[in-house]
């Protein structure tokens, strides 16, 4: 499993097409991963397991969001402000 | 691009574009030959003397003026359909772009390996080199690889703005807070210009789009000196 996504994330190029966001609005796409990825850090370090299968979350959220929303959900995440449950 | 006095669209950059301008040429053929048949018969019967005045029906004319616009809607919409599916196939594309809009510049991100972005303003018309196009040409254009699909996500920072390239058959609104999709493929290397297309303020004619498209390599020489450089 883990090998599976070493694998995927060394031929990573770009975010792939993915079936829950099919159309043009691709808010949720971004907004998504971005959530996922926090979550997947925080319930893989909750159970002390190597957090690297989180990072395909990050880099598809780095290909999709723009990098002004990231710095943004970033402090806000800091501040304790952010609107996701993570 | 553009240029003085044109009629019909620029030539096209992208398989999609190419498929609208056939489509464009195919559908004003047949609006041409039913103006030009219903103004003849306008002609015809303003410049006669005779008349017939007992006519009360005609069946077999009555069946080919309701048969014949079915059919031509028809070989109107089946192309016309045909290219909507086109334009809305699943795509796998091989780079990601963003465009956000401002008042009133364009800023693009390429983020798929490194976090690296820069405006693009409009060159003034006073700072003009010989050659560049007023109001079209821009300090720093977006640089795409050719033959490769390319997925541009456009969203704005403050107003409503419209990302456009003419050429590629692209318009697609820069909304704040939402992320808009599209994909295209550019056919041949070469520069395309398109300008903001959604109201945005007093600036909003002087914010130009300008794609560059170049072979992969050269694409990827590109990107790493804009890396350094950044």
């Amino acid at each position: 499993m883990a090998e599976e996504i070493k694998a995927k994330l060394e031929k990573y190029r770009t975010a792939p097409f993915d079936a829950r966001f099919p159309n043009q609005n691709q808010t949720r796409n971004c907004w998504s991963n971005y959530v996922d990825f926090y979550r997947c850090q925080k319930a893989l370090t909750a159970k002390d397991v190597d957090t690297a299968p989180c990072e395909w979350y990050k880099r598809v959220y780095q290909s999709l969001c723009p990098m002004a929303w990231i710095e943004k959900w970033d402090e806000q995440r800091e501040d304790g402000t952010f609107p996701g449950k993570i | 691009m553009a240029h003085p006095s044109q009629l019909g669209f620029q030539d096209a950059a992208s398989p999609v574009m190419e498929e609208l301008l056939h489509f464009h040429d195919h559908t004003l053929m047949i609006v041409f030959l039913i103006s030009t048949l219903v103004l003849y018969i306008i002609m015809a019967m303003v410049t006669t003397k005779l008349t017939n005045k007992f006519i009360l029906d005609s069946q077999e004319i009555e069946i080919i003026w309701t048969l014949l616009p079915a059919l031509i809607l028809i070989l109107i919409a089946l192309p016309s359909l045909r290219i909507l599916y086109l334009m809305d196939e699943v795509n796998d594309p091989h780079l990601t772009v963003k465009a956000l809009g401002h008042q009133w510049y364009w800023s693009y991100e390429y983020t798929d390996y490194n976090n690296f972005g820069f405006d693009s303003y409009m060159v003034p018309t006073q700072d003009l080199t010989p050659g560049q196009f007023r109001l079209l040409d821009v300090d720093h254009r977006m640089v795409i690889p050719t033959e490769s699909p390319v997925r541009v996500l456009i969203t704005a920072d403050d107003v409503l703005h419209s990302w456009a390239v003419p050429s590629l058959g692209i318009k697609m609104d820069a909304v704040p807070g939402r992320l808009n999709q599209t994909a295209f493929i550019v056919s041949r290397p070469g520069i395309y210009y398109g300008q903001c297309s959604e109201i945005c303020g007093a600036n909003h004619s002087f914010m130009p789009v300008v794609v560059e498209a170049i072979p992969l390599k050269h694409f990827e020489n590109w990107s790493t000196l804009m890396l350094e450089n950044s």
